[in-house]
């Protein structure tokens, strides 16, 4: 009964995979032609990994059939899906950082090739597709966008003829998102078919041949980006018109709040990056924003400000004290709340409850009496949060983990606002956040600027900080770019400075990603 | 057919309670197949094992007396387990409380006044106190792992008793024999009934109990101790000092160790001997987990622990069974209990043929 669609590349017809407690796909149907470059959109939970570990072989389907280029198949493990010349390319790269790129390849090739025979071959693939990496370079010395080369090289050594990606421009610069497509197109004209999994819109619009939408583990439409708008695209994704980017107000600064000031810190950690004389000041009224590539100082200056590593005194003033060596709950005590990076596992306990979650932060706003847990009280702001910020959850006594990533990042943030902060520290508050959830969040954000807060966002995503933020700067090897008013301000000019481009470089970055 | 277990995702309530029950089945019928085998009346031995020993008030009282050191263990022991603290120091906790204590009460042998007894017991306390101490300090200030410094220090604490006990403590009119003097009366712990053993540590056990539950079910220091066990990353984050609870609950778990070890030589004992423990302390790592680190629930666990040492006893005297035989039983109970909790988290499922199709040859297309 099935008919083979001619020229399909690879066939999922009605693909159904249940976890305990959630159908993560329901009867997906998708066909990928030869040299046909298509876009997996949907938000977060939205079923798209499951899909692609289903291709890759990572994980069975419950029932459904895959066609690969006509012949019904089963996808047992990864090993067979690259033999058949399946390639992956995983959000979080699968490197080793002590060996070096010729090696790292030789691992997954099979014990017959050694490092020294690829590397011919290594650079040949490099240069053909315009993607330079050199060999004997050890992992670790690579920036992200080059691992990531290494990742698709890695992928084209064999006979390939699908390529799946996972959010692959979440962790590059424009510019190096921009030299991927050229290399993936090219891929496209050889015949070679692309699966590309994002939620940015105007990356799918510029790339994509065709797009699938997911939502809710079902296909909620096909469409051909290049002719949709992205409110089209939302409203695929979510459903609603909820999505809709709205212009936003620009805030009145007030008096400083947070004031850094020829912040240098050198990291213990050798492959950790160290920060050199950052200035920065956040004003009562105003969002700051700072970009950058991932791991360019943005973990360190997070742990810095939040107070888990301690500077030098001198360096950290908030609202006039100098911080620099008070603890995190000293500082919370002052009136800063943080938003960090890692959801699960550093911002929430991933197997306690909201409750317990809500007072993890909230402890010093009268919720401990005489050293007891006010329990009701605890279960009261919970709920609150949850109501205020339209966080979706059976109740405060579900597990933190249970959640799925953008609701409780809602969580996160509405527990941070609910203590009404003086300064807000935000890291990466939209990462992998559906399109309406980000919405939620980026409201509360400017109605807290509104209220007066000062607010400081770190994120690696420009199109968000171009939406919320007064002020932007970028980090890039451990230096901060000067702040510029947004309006004043362009991305092309942003994606130079988180390159590593910006005046007065008296000492060079680690690297410039990116650069040539 | 291939069993598999899957997780749930979610602790299931009824699992909470049905698997103590499963558990306590399969011991039985392991128990009644492996007595069968070895030609014992099965019904007879597990009559033996768990009920003769409590069957009347005389049994009851030495399960009292039985539990409590390994109950007094178990709750601090719990509490530096919520954290992720891997105390299994107990035991030289124990016996440095023991020994403390008796240093002092050998040498306050005629003071008539009560507070003797305070002082034998908080020498005890501060002994066990201090000996978990140590393990704290190498863990905050050297970072040495806390799992081998605490057994270490048992091995060093049952030596130093050892000396005491055949040389400075030894009771001079003692015809030599290892011991140290009898206590004075105003140093032991009242009897609480007239037959039997059992003693006022029961009082401190009880108020061990409401004080170990009040900390991690009610207090806020027990949900830093909490955050702390369950999510490192996130404790630091918002500031639970990790040293200052380290500490905190290292303190707390070797005091009540100590109170354990003075408690049965000032309760049954009376006098410092060599036999202070038969490993009361390695007893309430296992009770402690029994009890799935709940204070009540280790209450239920250290009985349980306390009527397997007493019935292996009765079973070995009355039935000649071999002591051999009567461990495994007690083992084989132990990982049932155990195994049994994996169910809390997982579903068992049986994977049969209808499901994930194995081979691509042998699916196509039925529809």
């Amino acid at each position: 009964m099935h008919n083979p669609a001619p020229g399909a590349r690879l066939q999922l017809r009605g693909i159904t995979k249940h976890y305990p407690g959630c159908l993560a796909n329901d009867r997906i149907d998708l066909t990928i032609a030869a040299g046909e470059i298509q876009a997996l959109l949907g938000e977060n939970g939205a079923g798209k990994s499951t899909l692609m570990k289903i291709i890759y072989g990572v994980t069975q389907a419950d029932a459904g059939h895959i066609l690969w280029e006509g012949r019904e198949v089963s996808m047992r493990n990864p090993a067979q899906a690259r033999a058949m010349g399946i390639g992956m390319v995983f959000q979080h790269f699968s490197l080793f950082e002590t060996l070096t790129v010729a090696q790292n390849i030789a691992l997954a090739m099979g014990p017959q090739c050694t490092p020294q025979q690829l590397e011919p071959r290594i650079r040949e693939v490099s240069a053909r597709y315009g993607m330079s990496v050199q060999p004997q370079r050890l992992v670790h010395s690579l920036s992200i966008g080059e691992r990531q080369r290494v990742e698709i090289i890695r992928c084209l050594m064999q006979d390939i003829r699908l390529l799946i990606l996972d959010e692959p421009t979440s962790v590059l610069t424009p510019q190096e998102a921009e030299e991927l497509f050229v290399t993936l197109r090219h891929l496209a004209s050889e015949g070679c078919s692309i699966l590309f999994i994002s939620h940015k819109l105007a990356e799918v619009r510029a790339l994509c041949h065709s797009a699938t939408v997911l939502r809710g583990g079902r296909v909620s439409g096909h469409c051909q980006p290049a002719q949709c708008t992205d409110a089209e695209l939302a409203r695929l994704m979510i459903g609603e018109i909820a999505a809709s980017i709205e212009p936003h107000t620009k805030g009145v600064a007030g008096e400083v709040m947070l004031d850094v000031a020829g912040l240098t810190w050198a990291n213990p950690d050798p492959f950790g990056c160290s920060l050199q004389q950052l200035d920065l000041q956040v004003r009562r009224g105003e969002i700051v924003g700072i970009a950058g590539v991932a791991g360019n100082g943005q973990d360190e200056l997070l742990a810095l400000l939040s107070g888990e590593q301690r500077c030098a005194p001198g360096h950290l003033r908030f609202a006039g004290t100098e911080v620099s060596s008070l603890r995190p709950d000293a500082r919370r005590a002052l009136g800063l709340a943080f938003v960090p990076a890692d959801r699960l596992g550093h911002g929430a306990v991933p197997d306690m409850s909201l409750a317990d979650n809500a007072l993890l932060t909230s402890f010093q706003q009268g919720l401990v009496h005489h050293g007891l847990v006010r329990r009701s009280k605890v279960v009261a702001l919970a709920e609150a949060i949850i109501a205020r910020f339209g966080v979706k959850t059976p109740g405060p006594h579900a597990a933190a983990r249970s959640l799925s990533g953008g609701n409780l990042q809602k969580f996160i943030l509405g527990r941070e606002i609910l203590q009404q902060p003086r300064l807000l520290i935000a890291a990466h508050p939209t990462w992998g956040v559906d399109v309406g959830a980000a919405a939620t969040i980026h409201r509360a954000l400017l109605a807290l600027r509104d209220t007066g807060a000062a607010i400081l966002v770190i994120s690696e995503d420009l199109d968000e900080l171009f939406q919320i933020s007064d002020r932007l700067g970028a980090l890039c090897g451990g230096r901060l770019s000067a702040l510029k008013d947004t309006a004043a301000s362009t991305p092309v000019e942003v994606g130079g400075w988180m390159a590593g481009r910006f005046s007065a470089i008296d000492t060079p970055p680690t690297y410039a990603p990116g650069s040539h | 057919m291939l069993l598999s277990l899957e997780p749930r995702g979610e602790h299931s309530r009824v699992m909470l309670w049905c698997s103590p029950i499963l558990a306590a089945v399969l011991t039985l019928t392991c128990g009644f197949v492996l007595f069968l085998a070895l030609g014992h009346d099965p019904l007879l031995t597990l009559h033996t094992l768990l009920i003769k020993p409590v069957s009347d008030l005389y049994g009851v009282s030495e399960l009292l007396v039985k539990a409590l050191p390994i109950l007094l263990c178990a709750l601090g022991l719990a509490v530096a387990y919520q954290a992720r603290i891997w105390n299994i120091g107990a035991e030289g906790q124990l016996l440095m409380g023991a020994l403390a204590g008796s240093a002092v009460a050998v040498n306050i042998i005629d003071l008539q006044s009560r507070g003797a007894l305070v002082m034998v017991i908080a020498a005890g306390m501060l002994a066990g106190a201090a000996w978990a101490g140590l393990t704290a300090w190498l863990r905050t200030q050297f970072n040495a792992n806390e799992i081998l410094t605490s057994i270490m220090l048992n091995y060093i604490a049952l030596n130093l008793l050892l000396f005491f006990v055949h040389g400075p403590l030894k009771d001079p009119a003692g015809f030599n024999f290892p011991e140290s003097a009898m206590f004075g009366d105003a140093s032991r712990l009242p009897l609480l009934l007239e037959d039997g053993r059992v003693h006022a540590g029961v009082y401190f056990a009880l108020l061990a109990l409401v004080a170990v539950w009040v900390l991690l079910q009610r207090s806020f220091l027990g949900f830093q101790i909490k955050v702390l066990g369950l999510d490192k990353r996130a404790a630091g984050f918002v500031g639970f000092g990790e040293k200052r609870l380290v500490w905190f609950t290292l303190l707390i778990s070797g005091a009540l160790a100590g109170l354990a070890g003075v408690g049965e030589v000032s309760g049954p004992i009376g006098q410092l001997v060599p036999q202070v423990s038969p490993g009361y302390g390695y007893a309430a790592i296992t009770v402690a987990f029994l009890g799935r680190l709940n204070p009540f629930g280790i209450v239920l666990a250290s009985l349980l622990m306390a009527l397997l040492y007493l019935g292996g006893e009765s079973a070995q005297m009355s039935l000649n069974l071999p002591q051999a035989i009567t461990q495994l039983f007690q083992g084989m109970m132990l990982f049932f209990l155990l195994a049994c909790d994996v169910l809390i988290l997982y579903r068992p499922r049986l994977k049969g043929r209808r499901s994930v199709p194995k081979d691509s040859t042998a699916v196509v297309g039925a529809v």
